[in-house]
């Protein structure tokens, strides 16, 4: 298992810089992932990691050995890291075995090795299939045994999932996902879906306009991002107007607890992010517009929708004052109808931005 | 200011193209510098020979009579040929693709088997059946009858990629099925019909065997005559440089016509083939009776005569030793050349398709550049180079194989770019990150990938050259002869009968591949339909 670090690093395309000092951490072992909008830089940053491009300044190392520099560049085949290219590029004039046993000297295809890596991915049955007679969840299989084969210190997955449909993707993704960890092999997975990264990696980092803004679990990039782009990239966001005192922002939304580190001035005025998750509504029994209560606004439901295991409302509050719309996620069982008169309500804790 | 900006960006562009961030393959690169050179010579040195003859030579060859006489017999020709080429493509592929005639796979077969006899085998074929056939109306009727196919075959692939919502569009907006015809149907293929009509004018420039059998002077017919009897390399040069300026202009003249355009699509995925017009009892018996006409008269007479020739001349001369010299050399001859522009053509193609950039668009466009370059004209230039610089050269073997390379460079780069498009650079990528080195990648990967469109590209050169008569009359080794040389030996001594067999076998080389051709295209065709 080794550690796979990237510092610095600098490319462009025809005088068009794509990544601008990518700065990269790989805990050895672990699986992280590289989130970023399309055009971003992502593939450009595998690319190089894989040796298929030359970086125009900044390192890139392997377990302690350097792979790329300003002045030396390790040939892709002799990196010893493992690619798996967007929708499999498996080589269509060769079996399923011969994909898989490619990277492998002859005496070692002749054993079984090949078999086994079948069996471990799942499709021992198919060995004898060409390519095209496979479904894209077995091609990404293959093409995932075919990268292991050669047991590579690092594995890069350049959208691994995005060409499968959405029922196929997320058990494709859970197998893989469990592969990964039992073989403990050092992986970057880049994706542009938000859900895929947070679900599947150990680290998430963030690559936009060529830089990494934020790196660090899934946890600590959705609680608390940067900026507001990227909370809002993470997930549905509720920016709220908040008086910051004593250790607590009061907003319309009740006083509400500030995270650790949060970056929230002890005192003054700002802006927190409330998840929509983070909010309780209640409908008002009787329909009126009776009292609110304490900590808590007074609206109305101008949209919901519904997505069967959850619902996201749109709520717009009583008072203008108290902002525009607000999103609230609440489960599918309590969805309400537009129209419905609520109160919404905060819990904490929250961080500034 | 704004005159000096360009001038910067392109100066950038090229310094970024060569400062090598991509890579470049510098295999590809030397292979591809080569065959664009290759491609240049015989132009280069035809400048120089008719420099050599100095302005006021080729003044004098460029305005006196014969001049305008044989600009004249060329146009008339070239626009005639054309016209009826057009008609005849478009009529039957329209029968064949459109209507529910009767015995269709088998018209389609006949319609393209033309194709697979050289031209001066349809010219003697004609003429040595009808002694008195000569002329404007014989060069016409033996050109239209060899080159209607290269309008026929594009338009067919036209018409049946043509989508039946835009015709049922039209008529839904209120056109008749003529005016559907006119104004939407024909808009559709109008790119297949200039195409092939291109492809039938530059054939025709380039010919020089039918037009000698039907005494037919065309610029061509001259060129060859001041070289070959006249000895005059010079006038033979001037009048190749025109020869090339007339090609030059019939190519920008189709890119004008707006031929290089491709049919639009209303949307991706949306095509559905057009339904068959039905033909009742009397149309079906006039659309066969003139289907029946057409091949009988492109395939079944020069087919005919030369069986008639072969009774005739007698079978004991047949399995001569001759013939089977002749037909060793023609194999190896056209092997090597095969071999040769298939392998200039897979580094042009490999930086046109995955290096694209200024530099590799000039050297593919100069690989097509031959198309332009009648054989005659490559053969002139060889030859001026090989008398100035390398008499070693001057009719050796290497020097007819490597005019034939150029000749048909483009047909090998055709079809080894219609293979490379489909192996994927990053497939080669992808056997790195398994440990190959760039050439086991390439190997491995793109070789087995793109094997089909070499053999195609192959078979195709192979094919053309065996039956080329033009160059391979002008360059062939002193004393060794080939099927189409010993043929033509035969036929300017009106021996028909001992040129027919040399004739017979030209056309079963290129038949066959004409024959899988139609296959392939009737079996596309008739996957699209239910």
């Amino acid at each position: 298992m080794s550690r796979l670090e990237v510092t610095d690093l600098h490319k462009g395309y025809g005088g068009r810089p794509v990544l601008g000092g990518v700065d990269l951490e790989v805990p050895a072992g672990s699986l992280t992932s590289v989130l970023g909008l399309s055009g971003c830089g992502k593939t450009t940053l595998l690319r190089v990691i894989a040796g298929f491009e030359r970086a125009e300044q900044g390192r890139v190392s392997l377990g302690g050995s350097t792979l790329e520099d300003g002045r030396t560049s390790v040939p892709p085949e002799k990196r010893g890291v493992g690619y798996v290219p967007q929708e499999g590029a498996l080589f269509p004039h060769l079996s399923v075995a011969e994909n898989v046993g490619f990277g492998l000297s002859r005496r070692e295809r002749r054993g079984t090795a090949v078999e086994e890596l079948l069996e471990m991915v799942g499709i021992a049955g198919l060995a004898g299939r060409l390519p095209h007679q496979l479904s894209g969840g077995e091609q990404q299989r293959v093409a995932l045994a075919r990268a292991l084969a050669r047991r590579p210190q690092a594995l890069l997955l350049d959208e691994p999932f995005s060409s499968l449909d959405a029922t196929l993707r997320s058990r494709v993704r859970e197998e893989v996902h469990g592969l990964l960890r039992e073989q403990g092999v050092t992986t970057v997975l880049v994706t542009h879906d938000q859900e895929e990264a947070l679900s599947l990696a150990d680290t998430v980092a963030v690559l936009r306009d060529g830089r990494i803004v934020q790196q660090g679990s899934p946890a600590e990039l959705y609680e608390q991002p940067t900026d507001a782009a990227l909370a809002g990239f993470l997930g549905e966001v509720n920016l709220v107007a908040a008086d910051f005192r004593g250790g607590r922002a009061l907003t319309p939304l009740g006083a509400l607890a500030l995270r650790d580190g949060s970056g929230a001035p002890s005192s003054g005025r700002g802006v927190v992010m409330v998840r929509p998750e983070q909010l309780d509504v209640r409908p008002l029994l009787d329909g009126g517009n009776g009292s609110a209560g304490e900590g808590a606004l007074g609206g109305r439901v101008q949209q919901c929708r519904y997505y069967g295991h959850d619902a996201l409302l749109e709520i717009r509050p009583d008072d203008p004052d108290d902002g525009e719309l607000l999103l609230a996620r609440v489960l599918g069982e309590q969805a309400l109808p537009s129209g419905t008169a609520v109160t919404v309500a905060a819990r904490g804790p929250v961080s500034a931005v | 200011m704004s005159t000096v900006a360009p001038t910067q960006r392109i100066e950038s562009r090229w310094t970024r193209a060569w400062s090598g961030r991509r890579r470049w393959p510098l295999v590809s690169v030397v292979g591809a510098t080569i065959a664009g050179a290759l491609v240049l010579l015989p132009l280069a040195f035809l400048v120089v020979e008719a420099q050599a003859s100095g302005w006021g030579e080729a003044e004098r060859l460029l305005l006196r009579h014969t001049t305008a006489v044989l600009l004249w017999n060329t146009v008339r020709l070239a626009v005639a040929c054309a016209a009826l080429c057009a008609i005849l493509g478009v009529g039957a592929a329209w029968l064949i693709e459109r209507t529910t005639i009767p015995l269709r796979r088998f018209w389609a077969v006949a319609l393209v088997l033309p194709l697979g006899i050289p031209d001066f085998v349809v010219g003697f074929g004609w003429v040595s059946l009808d002694r008195g056939l000569h002329g404007f109306p014989a060069a016409l009727l033996i050109m239209t009858l060899s080159l209607y196919p290269l309008v026929y075959l594009p338009v067919t692939a036209g018409l049946a990629n043509v989508d039946a919502g835009l015709e049922e569009s039209a008529r839904n907006l209120g056109l008749g099925s003529w005016a559907t015809f006119w104004k939407v149907t024909l808009r559709q293929i109008r790119p297949a019909v200039l195409g092939g009509c291109l492809l039938v004018t530059l054939g025709l420039l380039a010919e020089y065997g039918a037009f000698e059998i039907a005494q037919y002077r065309t610029f061509t017919v001259e060129i060859f005559t001041e070289f070959k009897l006249g000895f005059d390399t010079s006038a033979a040069a001037v009048l190749s440089l025109v020869l090339v300026l007339l090609s030059v202009a019939v190519l920008a003249g189709e890119a004008a016509l707006g031929g290089g355009r491709r049919g639009w699509l209303a949307g991706p995925g949306a095509r559905r083939p057009a339904p068959r017009v039905p033909l009742g009892r009397g149309r079906a018996i006039g659309a066969l009776a003139a289907l029946a006409a057409l091949c009988g008269l492109a395939l079944g007479v020069p087919v005919g005569s030369l069986v008639y020739w072969v009774i005739r001349g007698g079978s004991t001369t047949l399995p001569s030793a001759s013939i089977l010299g002749a037909l060793a050399h023609t194999a190896e001859f056209s092997a090597a050349a095969a071999a040769l522009a298939t392998a200039l053509a897979v580094p042009v193609v490999t930086l046109a398709v995955r290096h694209r950039n200024r530099f590799t668009l000039v050297l593919e466009r100069l690989a097509y550049l031959p198309m332009a370059l009648p054989g005659l004209v490559i053969a002139i230039g060889l030859v001026s180079f090989s008398v100035r610089y390398a008499v070693a050269l001057y009719q050796s073997a290497f020097e007819l194989v490597l005019a034939y390379a150029i000749l048909f460079l483009p047909l090998a780069v055709v079809a080894v770019r219609s293979a490379m498009v489909h192996a994927p650079p990053r497939l080669e990528e992808v056997a790195r990150s398994l440990g190959c080195s760039p050439a086991g990648a390439w190997r491995r990967v793109t070789l087995p990938m793109i094997a089909p469109g070499l053999w195609a590209a192959f078979a195709l050169v192979f094919i053309s050259a065996a039956t080329e008569l033009t160059a391979t009359l002008l360059l062939h080794p002193t004393g060794v002869n080939t099927l189409a040389t010993q043929f033509w030996a035969y036929t300017t001594e009106f021996s028909y009968g001992a040129a027919a067999p040399y004739a017979g076998m030209m056309v079963a080389i290129s038949a066959v591949p004409a024959y899988l051709l139609s296959r392939r295209m009737t079996g596309l065709a008739a996957r699209e339909t239910p």
